[in-house]
């Protein structure tokens, strides 16, 4: 059997081919990316429930000037005592709570007699909100019981805290309700 | 960042996989407690938000069950169902996702070379670039996991959240469970789990609570606590899951001898060729135009 060059070659180049084909592929584990990878993270507390878990919400960049952020992640803080990490179905989808268009991020007013919310600045909602609590409190305030006893009472108000107010922010509004003599009282301090 | 670093074990339809084994990867595993479940869904919220899943309408299927199956867009589903026993009713809760068998049916069923893989800490995934849609490994699945999925024409499955486990966390449903009933770590340290939960069981009266990790299917990288392992069925689960036969006997014998008929038949005609040279046509009056005799 004469082998000459071209032959080999050509058998050369039919086996190659073949080899190859049995290799198939060289499959590579680059499948996606971690997403979360250089997010913004911070520390927040889910407005949902008294439980108040404690969340680590990831926005886009990485805070510099020319980079607006956007939340595209939130997850459960590892560390807040409360959660540890984990979270509830509704709180597992905050990330589309936050970025709800109808999502209400200034203060709205409700005028007496009227169907409407209105617009209205942080500043004059403060305001007004401070003019109706001095209304109130002079027309409802009960220096002494029947019995003649000094109470200084002013049940004509009633006060609810937040759920995601810190034990500080509940002890100053503790304060303020005591010093306005409000009996109805509720910090939604579950825990 | 990315998951190359993960090296592959297996991939399908290729004759050898491609470990170097130069790292030595434990395997990991994802622990179910069935009977600490409370079917709160908030593991299927947070699979939706991690892999960025748009949310399907849900579907009432007489419990609080989200939708019937599992789905391509769907890959973490909490089973509902009730069972009568002695002394009760049973509220059952099975967290229904890809188990990431040590043997993977899908993977042995494929026929798109590296569409489904299955890297060396036992994760089995999905390479959408390469799958085809063929569905083949919806059929090898015994659990009945990989879903088609009609827009992008690909199967999509549970990745164990390969891209978070990859750079050190644990998955998405694993770290919201608010019971604790999930846990995430190397398959050792979730069998150990599984078995003081079982021991703890069966002192608490449960005396057919087993730890479900099918061995039909090589054991699997998710291990599920069952208060009554004698009727998984009663999970969801197939009672001893294996895969397909047809799929076995098309891979595993099938498929090699077709490749050594094509390499035998190949060998042969180079063999001939370098023995008896090409064909010669003769005995003819035109044979030097080499037109073939009429």
């Amino acid at each position: 059997m004469g082998l000459t060059r071209r032959t080999f070659l050509k058998a050369g180049t039919v086996g190659g081919s073949l080899a190859l084909g049995f290799d198939l592929h060289e499959a590579r584990a680059e499948m996606r990316e971690f997403k979360i990878s250089r997010t913004t993270e911070t520390r927040s507390t889910c407005p949902y429930c008294a439980v108040s878990c404690g969340v680590i919400i990831h926005t886009l960049g990485d805070k510099a000037k020319n980079a607006t952020a956007s939340v595209v992640h939130v997850e459960g803080d590892p560390d807040h005592p409360i959660n540890r990490g984990t979270l509830c179905p509704k709180g597992a989808t905050l990330r589309d709570d936050i970025n709800n268009p109808n999502r209400l991020t200034s203060p709205k007013v409700r005028r007496a007699g009227s169907d409407k919310w209105e617009a209205i600045s942080w500043d004059d909602a403060i305001a007004q909100i401070a003019k109706h609590i001095k209304t109130t409190r002079d027309k409802c305030f009960v220096e002494k019981n029947a019995k003649g006893q000094v109470v200084n009472r002013n049940p004509g108000m009633a006060m609810i805290g937040g759920c995601t107010d810190t034990n500080e922010f509940n002890y100053l509004q503790w304060k303020f309700i005591t010093a306005l003599g409000i009996p109805y009282r509720d910090s939604q301090a579950r825990v | 960042m990315s998951v190359q670093s993960l090296e592959i074990r297996r991939s399908s339809a290729s004759v050898w996989g491609s470990p170097s084994g130069m790292r030595s990867v434990p395997t990991v595993a994802k622990y179910i407690d069935t009977s600490t479940c409370i079917g709160c869904k908030a593991c299927e919220v947070a699979c939706q938000e991690w892999n960025d899943l748009p949310p399907l309408s849900t579907q009432q299927v007489g419990t609080y069950q989200t939708m019937p199956t599992l789905d391509a867009g769907f890959w973490n589903l909490i089973r509902f169902d009730e069972r009568e026993v002695e002394g009760g009713l049973m509220w059952l809760m099975r967290k229904d996702q890809c188990m990431h068998c040590a043997e993977p049916g899908c993977l042995e069923a494929c026929p798109a070379p590296g569409a489904i893989v299955q890297y060396a800490n036992g994760i089995v995934d999905v390479n959408q670039d390469n799958c085809i849609g063929c569905g083949y490994c919806e059929t090898g699945c015994p659990f009945d996991v990989p879903k088609f999925h009609a827009k992008t024409g690909k199967m999509a499955k549970c990745t164990l959240c390969v891209d978070r486990s990859s750079v050190g966390l644990e998955p998405a449903c694993v770290k919201a469970c608010p019971t604790g009933c999930l846990h995430f770590g190397t398959k050792e340290d979730m069998v150990a789990l599984g078995s003081l939960r079982v021991d703890q069981l069966k002192k608490g009266g449960f005396t057919t609570a087993a730890l479900y990790d099918p061995q039909g299917v090589g054991g699997t990288s998710v291990v599920t606590v069952l208060a009554h392992a004698d009727h998984p069925e009663w999970y969801g689960l197939p009672r001893d899951p294996h895969v397909p036969l047809g799929v076995r006997f098309w891979k595993n014998i099938l498929r090699p001898v077709g490749l050594l008929a094509i390499a035998g038949a190949f060998v042969a005609a180079v063999g001939h060729y370098f023995n008896f040279g090409a064909k010669q046509v003769q005995g003819s009056a035109d044979s030097e135009t080499n037109l073939p005799q009429v």
